[in-house]
């Protein structure tokens, strides 16, 4: 219900543009002068300094549902900014307005989240998501990092272990006791072993 | 000015080719002329670039639009500071920038390095001065900054109205101070391996070196985050773009070697470890400007492109070859002194921290190359965005979040099972009270919770370190605390200054996790109509917009928007968002009149920011619908940004307490021991 309403201010947004010429056309075939239909806001002294005109903002702008499928999907004016971050950042970029309205229009036509994405992806390829699909090659982009450090960490304890234990044996299998008869924290071979960097330095 | 600023780069070229001759031979041969002629090259080389860098500002400050760069990115009304900025505004201009600074460094390498280590100092001279000629070249003949134009336009197209920032002015200069002192301890690198002396006396001379190249990365990423951040107008500071991923990726490589370098300083391990990091610390500062440079992955940071970055990769591939080479002939002498005891020592969870650091560096290179990579062998160009991002790299860096906790708590060597218990008790309870705390008030998601029970854990593992540092020099000196807190500093900058740099670190963190409950709302308000937008702190934000007023100034139209703020039913003052039109003037009159003003550049936004302790009140003017004062806003509530902007400060304080020059305890001035060990066992002796 919220999104019918939504729709019907989303569509008066959209026509009101073309309501000046409309109303233009329908006047001048009543043999009438031009009603405008204008924002009640006072005019702008020089409206060329305030950028591209603007639509008025809908429900649908804010729509969560919608935002979500935006910030999926990237801007194809090239900006590599998602829809959303475009459309609210780029306000050059007449490509996001017009993406946007697509979108809520397919929204509004009862498609899923999913169906909007896979439109967007059969209409202008792979590169239009943000990140890339989770199958075939792309897996590659995933799982490379993550598994680089994971199997090079597995290497660094399997060989930190075998070093430890070639020490161990070396050493006549001594490795240190862990008896924590400590001072402040410290093990009996940290201590000996500070006393006797301390007094090589003479301290 | 501008010719003799061209025959000073030719200058530079021949003298650098010289100082890479002579550094190399001389100090291969040891023949001292040729030594002393290296040293002085680097001198000469400054004082020429010095001199061609003054010809290229007196053309941009005294507007002359004959030279192509100051007519591309300089405009006669353009602020003073901005002219200034506009030296590395562009492509041309910001090599020569990074050749100035390169040259600057190399002299003072020369200068200021001890001569106990006068055998390395010829190599380095070769080594900066062939990074030099590289550059020196490329500019020469793929980016000539004098390069003139057949006629004289009578006002440049001004600097883009989004380098038009305070923040524009500082941030690229600290950034490439970043990027080019790297280049010293690179050259000292390939000094110590030239050499064979490949104990740890290179890492001594280049100690000062690489905290100030981390320190300058880390202000200039900073001062990269806080532009985006109020100029891009987004109403974020980080969004993984492959140029803000070109300034992290060396930064990643150089805290790895900040961290690893330790343990070959006091056990003489990883030695290849670390000549790896520094070359590819090294090669990864090239990299980044090869990103910028080329256009072959699209940015919105990308300001300035051309056919210089194939310049960068073939001198990337030639340095990969000839230190490749160094490195495998060398491999033999870089055996490692003694080995790891446990795996609950400082240097294992050092050596992780290294592995999670390198393998975050990895994964972000490998995300902004995969498009490329992509394309290459299927054909088809994905875009890797910030979801590819945060999903592969905070696993990671909340791994090395908990490291920067638990490499404190553990001792050099081997700890035992009691004092590991004794040590992370108290980090460990004050990391579940966080995540419970975190629960209670509703932060509801993982790893915004996990980050900060983790940063809660590392706070409190810093605090316990001042305190038992301090609690030791109290009891053993009968210092007050206060003294004790300075004294303990003072005698150990180094542990304690990176203690300080971790807590700045933490608290980025504490800001990043503001991101998740960042509130967005747009509006299109007339003059009187209001919007409310609830806060993620549960405030009540009520918007009114006032109306638009329009106005000239210096090189610009203004429209600016102006709400007015209350915060839950009070009244909390006025903000103002403003879209820019800039001008440039057809004719060389000031002011300039109307019918001479020629739109340069899109109409750019100035957002609207107040800085508050928990939330940022972001305030973005789209534009007006139909031409009236109808304003269209986006209203964005972005918790704990203020904290990013202040952990930035903490860290630069940690740096700069490391750097701190000063006598110290003798054992730390001959970097065998630790200040908190020290303090500890002259306690147990004088007890």
């Amino acid at each position: 219900m919220r999104r019918r309403e939504a729709l019907k201010q989303f569509g008066l947004a959209v026509l009101a543009p073309l309501a000046p010429v409309a109303g233009r056309l329908t006047a001048q075939e009543q043999g009438e002068e031009p009603a405008e239909q204008e924002s009640s806001a006072p005019e702008l002294y020089d409206p060329f300094r305030a950028g591209r005109p603007r639509d008025r903002i809908t429900d649908y702008e804010n729509d969560p549902f919608i935002i979500g499928i935006e910030s999926r999907l990237t801007c194809v004016c090239g900006c590599t900014l998602d829809i959303y971050t475009c459309r609210t950042t780029d306000f050059t970029c007449g490509v996001s307005p017009e993406l946007h309205r697509q979108i809520a229009g397919m929204v509004e036509n009862g498609m899923t989240a999913q169906e909007v994405v896979d439109a967007f992806v059969a209409e202008h390829g792979e590169g239009v998501l943000m990140a890339p699909k989770k199958e075939g090659f792309n897996l590659l982009g995933y799982f490379v990092p993550g598994a680089a450090v994971l199997s090079v960490g597995a290497m660094l304890i399997w060989w930190l272990t075998r070093r430890r234990e070639a020490v161990a044996i070396a050493t006549d299998g001594s490795v240190s006791s862990n008896a924590s008869t400590d001072l402040d924290g410290l093990s009996n071979d940290e201590q000996d072993r500070l006393k006797a960097e301390f007094e090589k330095l003479g301290l | 000015m501008t010719t003799l600023g061209q025959l000073a780069l030719w200058m530079a070229l021949l003298i650098s080719a010289w100082g890479t001759f002579v550094g190399f031979y001389g100090g291969m041969t040891r023949r001292q002329e040729l030594i002393d002629s290296a040293r002085r090259s680097t001198y000469a080389l400054a004082g020429v670039i010095i001199v061609s860098s003054v010809g290229l500002l007196t053309a941009i400050l005294k507007h002359d639009f004959n030279v192509a760069y100051v007519a591309s990115y300089t405009s006669r009304d353009l602020p003073t500071i901005y002219l200034l900025s506009s030296f590395y505004g562009g492509q041309s201009g910001s090599m020569l920038f990074w050749i100035l600074v390169l040259v600057i460094f190399g002299a003072l390498a020369q200068l200021l390095t001890s001569r106990k280590y006068d055998q390395l100092l010829p190599f380095v001279a070769g080594t900066t001065s062939a990074v030099a000629l590289f550059f020196i070249a490329t500019t020469l003949f793929a980016a000539n900054p004098f390069e003139r134009l057949p006629f004289t336009p009578a006002d440049g197209q001004g600097l883009n109205p989004q380098l038009q920032n305070p923040g524009m002015v500082v941030h690229p200069p600290l950034l490439y101070l970043g990027y080019i002192s790297i280049t010293i301890p690179f050259a000292f690198a390939v000094a110590a391996l030239m050499t064979k002396k490949l104990d740890t006396g290179w890492l001594h001379a280049i100690r000062k070196w690489t905290i100030v190249s981390w320190l300058f990365l880390s202000i200039g990423i900073t001062l990269g985050m806080w532009w985006a951040y109020v100029e891009l107008g987004w109403g974020g500071y980080w969004a993984w773009d492959p140029v803000e991923n070109a300034s992290f990726l060396p930064w990643l490589t150089m805290t790895a070697f900040l961290h690893s370098v330790m343990i070959q300083e006091k056990r003489g391990m990883l030695k290849k470890w670390n000549m790896v990091l520094i070359t590819l610390s090294f090669f990864l500062s090239i990299f980044g400007t090869f990103i910028t440079r080329s256009g072959i992955i699209s940015s919105v940071h990308s300001f300035a492109q051309s056919s210089v970055g194939y310049y960068f990769l073939g001198g990337l591939v030639f340095m990969v070859v000839a230190m490749g080479y160094l490195l495998y002939t060398r491999l033999d002498m870089l055996e490692t002194d003694s080995h790891l005891e446990s795996m609950a020592s400082r240097e294992a969870s050092f050596l992780f921290n290294n592995l999670l650091l390198v393998g975050m560096a990895f994964s972000v290179l490998w995300g902004t190359m995969f498009p490329m990579i992509s394309e290459l062998f299927r054909g088809t160009q994905v875009t890797v965005g910030p979801p590819f991002f945060n999903q592969v790299n905070i696993p990671i860096g909340l791994g090395l979040l908990a490291l920067t906790g638990i490499g404190p708590l553990i001792a050099w060597r081997k700890a035992s099972l009691s004092h590991l218990r004794r040590q992370f008790a108290f980090p460990v309870i004050g990391g579940a009270i966080a995540a419970a705390v975190a629960v209670a008030v509703g932060m509801g998601q993982f790893y915004p919770i996990l980050t900060v029970s983790l940063a809660a854990f590392v706070v409190v593992t810093i605090t316990h370190e001042f305190i038992r540092g301090m609690g030791a020099r109290h009891r053993l000196h009968g210092e007050s605390y206060p003294l004790a807190l300075a004294r303990l500093v003072g005698r150990n900058r180094r542990r304690y200054g990176g203690y300080v740099v971790h807590l700045g670190i933490v608290i980025y963190f504490v800001a990043f996790v503001g991101s998740a409950y960042k509130v967005d709302r747009e509006a299109s308000l007339t003059p009187g109509e209001q919007v409310q937008v609830e806060s993620p702190f549960g405030h009540t934000y009520t918007f009114t917009h006032i109306g638009v007023s329009q106005y000239d100034e210096l090189n610009r139209l203004v429209s600016a928007a102006s709400v007015e703020i209350s915060k839950d039913g009070e009244p909390a003052g006025i903000m103002k968002s403003e879209k820019r039109q800039h001008f440039t003037c057809a004719a060389p009159v000031r002011p300039c009149p109307r019918d001479m003003r020629q739109k340069s550049f899109e109409p750019s936004t100035e957002a609207g920011i107040r800085s508050e302790l928990l939330e940022d009140i972001y305030i973005v003017y789209a534009g007006s619908v139909e031409g009236t004062e109808e304003a269209v806003y986006r209203f964005t509530l972005h918790p704990m940004v203020w904290w990013l902007w202040f952990g930035g400060f903490v860290l630069v304080a940690g740096g700069v307490i490391t750097l701190w020059p000063g006598t110290t305890v003798r054992a730390v001035a001959q970097g065998d021991t630790q200040g908190g060990y020290a303090a500890q066992l002259l306690e147990s002796e004088h007890a």
